[in-house]
């Protein structure tokens, strides 16, 4: 055993000591502060940590709090899921890279589709040059059933950018059901289910009013609990806002308040905490702000497990559990110097994994200028390959707990977060918040700030503000998009089957998902899928809704 | 004494075409052009070709700027083609956001005049974004006259 190195001075006087030579060697020391607004001082000790020296201070992974990861092996026994965002050109193409992903690693199905679903659009209704460019374009049930060909749906997990109303996981139903899986078999995730994010940061699919969409979601939530029970109909976005401008703290704190909202809109209806918290999942951005995004899940861990147990009244300690899905975050990446991006993708996944994640997007460096490339897609999983089985980075769980600065940063955070939070309960909650543009001057300002900051050279950016080099032509990219032929190809197919279907088949369905709309005790979400195999497209589901229970429309101001 | 240059006040639009919704770019660029003195003209994204050719119209812009994130900037040629056609083909058009190399040279061909991309400064893009005004202003005091 190495014997400990006695220090010639008492620990007050040396801790004196460092203070002075810091000082004398630093000269002017520069101001240092987080993203979120906390100071961050030079070396953090005993002093900054409120629970150092109490007896497990942190407690254990897989106990409440869950400050340590919400499992007790946590990576060390299963790792995260590998869920690559794919998406892209007609069902066959994305059917086809899905299951090259799946050769290579990848767990478990992710689906984007094309902007146009996203919108609420048939592809025979917008701008021919835009379809498939940035996701797939599916329109019906067949649609889905090619793009997901060759999966079986009773045992790969299924994540679905899917918003209200949630006309995709229809069809996945309904492809099911034809292929003879039992819905109770099914399972994933409906990744796009906040509408309240949505609304926020505009992000492509603002598609009904707010009161609409959280009518819909109620009828989802209460539907998937019950006929498809490993469904996680609910899926808390805080990726969007901080996409969108928000700092880290912010987005977590938005996250949480919308996770309140919803789980006070489902006690509201009656329904039972316990039955529909363990089916609430979160989804987040990492930022390249290292520390600051670890000390961002472990706060908003232990948060939500308190919110839980006292606010929502939460008994059990499924319903406690934060679990979290995370993606690298693009805005952090650079068109200039681009392979750079490979570099910030690693740190960023780092984040996370310290930061406890379950489930893992890592981007691909092109995806500053496209839908990411085969080959930049390959080395966004070969990233977390290299993390988990190269780097050692899961044989141990919260590897950077009990760090003075991590544990100090954590509180931080914690009460960071806890202080927006109340802002939002002041304003009346989320919903309220959101409807009065709250929220989006907050990001916006957030926004502003940190551009400021990149602008003057406060936040270095490598290749953009600093150490600019000529720029390497030869590592961006062409851009392909889908073949046209293909797509046009696709489009015919649509159109031919759209006009074979029985007129009387579709405007019985389309009065179906009126009467449910009437009828407050109906289940709006149920009457999509019936929808959904009678025929209807994405775009006829869409506007029907849209119809009965408002349009909605963005607030927009600068 | 005043001079053009202090009285001089650029007309910006500041949209989205096409079917995404991040707005991040264009609200950040649309503060900035009003900070610099602009007057900015702001819309919520998902615009239509024809809603934008009918605001550039009434509110008699110089520039319209153009924010792309996904792959909107694929209908830009369509937008220069319906500004011509609507006898507005002097105002500047800008593109700013993610724009691949090869589709920037189909963009510029079409007649738009600068695509930004990302990591360009906020004074950057105001400074271009006068000039382009001034053109602007030539060109239709020019057409004007004939």
């Amino acid at each position: 055993m190495n014997k400990p190195f006695e220090s010639p001075f008492a620990t007050s006087d040396a801790k004196a000591r460092w203070e002075r030579d810091y000082r004398e060697a630093i000269g002017t020391d520069r101001e240092t502060v987080n993203v979120s607004g906390i100071p961050i001082r030079p070396l953090y000790g005993p002093d900054d940590w409120a629970g150092y020296g109490q007896p497990d201070p942190l407690g254990f992974p897989g106990q409440p709090d869950y400050t340590r990861g919400i499992y007790a092996t946590m990576h060390r026994g299963r790792t995260w899921t590998q869920r690559q965002l794919i998406g892209l050109g007609t069902p066959a193409d994305y059917n086809a890279r899905l299951l090259g992903t799946m050769a290579q690693g990848a767990s478990a199905v992710s689906l984007i589709p094309c902007n146009s679903v996203y919108r609420g659009y048939d592809m025979s209704s917008v701008e021919p040059e835009l379809l498939g460019t940035c996701g797939t374009v599916i329109n019906n049930a067949d649609h889905m059933d090619r793009c997901l060909e060759g999966v079986d749906l009773a045992r790969i997990s299924c994540a679905l950018n899917d918003p209200s109303p949630f006309t995709l996981l229809a069809f996945m139903l309904v492809a099911a059901e034809r292929r003879g899986v039992d819905w109770r078999n099914v399972s994933g995730t409906s990744n796009q289910s906040d509408y309240i994010s949505h609304y926020v940061a505009n992000h492509m699919f603002y598609r009904l009013s707010l009161p609409g969409a959280r009518r819909v979601l109620m009828d989802h939530i209460a539907f998937c609990n019950e006929k498809v029970p490993r469904w996680n109909p609910m899926s808390v976005v805080g990726q969007h806002t901080q996409q969108a401008g928000a700092t880290p703290a912010e987005a977590m704190a938005f996250t949480l308040a919308t996770a309140v909202q919803n789980a006070e809109d489902c006690i509201a209806r009656g329904m039972d905490p316990d039955q529909f918290l363990p089916r609430f999942t979160f989804f987040f951005d990492i930022s390249l702000s290292f520390f600051e995004e670890v000390a961002k899940f472990r706060a908003g861990r232990r948060i939500w497990a308190r919110l839980a147990r006292e606010r929502l009244g939460a008994r059990k300690e499924t319903s406690w559990r934060f679990k979290f899905h995370a993606q690298t975050s693009g805005v952090d990446l650079t068109r200039q110097q681009p392979l750079n991006n490979i570099a910030r993708i690693t740190a960023q996944a780092m984040a996370g994994i310290f930061g406890g994640l379950q489930s893992l997007h890592t981007d691909s460096y092109d995806e500053v200028f496209q839908v990411p490339g085969e080959a930049a897609a390959r080395i966004a999983v070969a990233t977390q390959n290299i993390l988990r089985e190269e780097a050692h980075l899961t044989d141990v769980i919260d590897p950077l707990g009990g760090s003075f600065y991590v544990e100090s940063l954590t509180d931080a955070m914690e009460e960071k977060i806890v202080a927006i939070m109340k802002t939002i309960d002041d304003a009346g909650g989320m919903y309220k918040a959101v409807e009065a543009g709250l929220v989006q001057r907050m990001i916006g300002a957030s926004a502003l700030r940190f551009q400021q900051k990149v602008d003057i050279g406060e936040q270095t950016i490598v290749g953009v503000n600093k150490y600019r080099a000529d720029d390497d032509c030869a590592t961006r990219p062409a851009v392909e998009r889908p073949d046209t032929a293909k797509m046009q190809a696709h489009l015919d197919a649509f159109s031919a089957w759209k006009a074979a279907r029985s007129p009387a088949a579709v405007t019985a369905a389309l009065d179906g998902l009126t009467r449910a709309t009437e009828d407050p005790k109906a289940n709006t979400f149920a009457a999509v899928v019936d929808g959904a195999r009678a025929g209807l497209t994405n775009e006829e589901i869409c506007a029907r809704l849209r119809r009965d229970l408002g349009f909605g429309q963005p607030l927009a101001f600068v | 004494m005043t001079t053009l240059e202090d009285t001089f006040r650029p007309r910006v639009l500041v949209t989205k075409i096409g079917l995404d919704g991040h707005d991040r770019g264009s609200r950040i660029v649309a503060a900035a052009c009003r900070d610099a003195g602009m007057e900015v003209i702001y819309t919520p994204p998902w615009q239509t070709i024809a809603a934008v050719v009918k605001l550039a119209l009434e509110e008699d812009v110089d520039v319209v700027g153009i924010s792309s994130l996904a792959t909107d900037h694929l209908i830009v040629p369509k937008l220069m083609n319906a500004l011509r056609d609507a006898g507005l083909g002097h105002m500047r058009v800008v593109v700013g956001g993610i724009v691949p190399d090869n589709e920037e040279a189909l963009l510029l061909k079409s007649g738009v005049r600068q695509v930004f991309h990302p990591g360009g400064t906020m004074d950057e893009i105001t400074i271009k974004i006068r000039d382009y005004a001034r053109e602007a202003r030539a060109a239709g005091t020019r057409a004007e006259d004939t």
